[in-house]
């Protein structure tokens, strides 16, 4: 039985003696699927060839690495906007991976965005758990606590509405967060599983989504206009993904 | 820290292939591989020891590709994806019916694709590595590069896309 990854596996030349005869006398039974592949292969090809001179190009000075120590410029992606990108970028997520696991050791510094995942998770755990009293102001009260944790935080807090996932606002708390205050909403779904949504004042100028895993609970959190925002659940990365972009779209240029 | 130089240097010609062929415009991929080169170092002691440096690099890269757009569509004006041209591709855009040029064809695929068929067909990535470093499962990796090489024959096979994206 060929697949679609056995045929990818081999447009890249990566399958071993046997798979790729099977796979080369599926082609020849299949003449429409061996135009296709063909085809595939030898742009992959034109992509590998077009870009060869720009490998084998030297290196400019100014990207040897003793000229880059001496010339740290900071993050100033002006690049972007030379290049003006108009090319169709469809985001879905970033940091992650390599970045995850680079950043755990606790001795590094920590990232604005890490510390409010630390914040969103360790309040989550605390408050996902309890039953009697999960919520320091209910939902029947809305405006009432959004007023409240607004006037805490410093800034118009809205409830994002998160039916579509099929989460809703059971109510919120006021939480220490250093010297400030953070504010946690919670919301759980028809299973009874519980996601939050945590807001608190933060400095810092990064602003991608940054994914953290602590055992089976997940944050994505970003800082946006002097505030940090996370989104926490027991989800997987995917499941969790689609809702903090919602709760990002809610929040974005709303301070 | 002197080990980073004889790590780093080997790396940088493929890092700038991949950023040239993200942005199609020279001066800007050495940017952003500048900007990729300062943040490795930066955080040079935070890289896992046992790890892929090669994939490590190309994850800071396309974070910061990604993170600047996303920031950019912030920023800027709220044009739609579809009204901006693509820098350095007017000309192809206006011969749209005869796009030969693989890299034109390769700047009409989604952000994901795009980079799927950059890590993978060029720079000889495994899957598994494409998919961290996209932070992507393996399996949305596969059908998101089969996907895009279907995207990209058709660009190439017919020429239309390009004109169909202009009408839109």
């Amino acid at each position: 039985m060929i697949g679609e990854d056995d045929l990818q596996a081999f447009i890249d030349e990566r399958l071993d003696g046997p798979r790729r005869a099977a796979v080369e006398a599926h082609l020849a039974a299949h003449p429409e699927i061996r135009e296709r592949v063909t085809a595939e292969r030898r742009q992959r090809a034109m992509l590998r060839g077009q870009l060869e001179a720009k490998f084998a190009e030297p290196v400019p000075a100014r990207l040897r690495i003793a000229s880059i120590r001496a010339s740290r410029r900071g993050q100033s992606a002006g690049w972007m906007r030379t290049a003006a990108a108009a090319l169709a970028i469809f985001v879905a997520g970033a940091a992650g991976g390599w970045f995850a696991n680079g950043l755990a050791p606790a001795s590094a510094p920590v990232a604005p965005t890490t510390s409010i995942a630390q914040g969103a998770t360790a309040a989550f755990r605390t408050f996902v758990v309890e039953v009697a009293h999960p919520v320091e102001v209910g939902a029947t009260q809305e405006a009432h606590l959004l007023q409240w944790l607004g006037k805490r935080l410093g800034r118009p807090l809205a409830a994002p509405d998160l039916s579509r996932f099929g989460y809703r606002l059971m109510g919120g708390r006021l939480l220490p967060a250093g010297s400030a205050a953070a504010a946690q909403l919670m919301y759980d779904d028809a299973s009874g599983r519980r996601l939050t949504v945590y807001v608190r004042a933060a400095s810092g100028t990064e602003t991608a989504f940054r994914f953290q895993q602590e055992g089976d609970t997940a944050t994505f959190a970003w800082i946006d206009q002097g505030f940090g925002f996370a989104v926490t659940a027991m989800a997987s990365r995917d499941e969790l993904l689609p809702i903090a972009e919602a709760v990002y779209q809610r929040f974005v240029g709303k301070s | 820290m002197a080990d980073a130089d004889a790590l780093l240097e080997p790396l940088i010609p493929a890092l700038r292939r991949y950023a040239y062929a993200l942005l199609r415009d020279h001066d800007a991929a050495d940017d952003l591989v500048q900007d990729t080169l300062e943040r490795a170092l930066s955080r040079w002691r935070l890289r896992r020891p046992d790890g892929d440096l090669r994939a490590w690099l190309f994850t800071i890269q396309r974070n910061l590709f990604v993170n600047a757009w996303r920031q950019r569509q912030r920023q800027g004006p709220h044009a739609s994806l579809d009204d901006v041209a693509p820098p350095g591709t007017a000309a192809q855009q206006e011969a749209a019916l005869e796009v030969r040029d693989v890299l034109a064809a390769l700047d009409q695929l989604p952000e994901e694709q795009k980079s799927l068929l950059l890590l993978i067909g060029v720079e000889d990535f495994s899957y598994d590595d494409a998919a961290r470093i996209l932070g992507l499962p393996m399996g949305t990796v596969m059908s998101r590069l089969s996907r895009g090489r279907q995207k990209l024959r058709s660009i190439l096979e017919t020429g239309r896309a390009t004109l169909l994206r202009r009408v839109k």
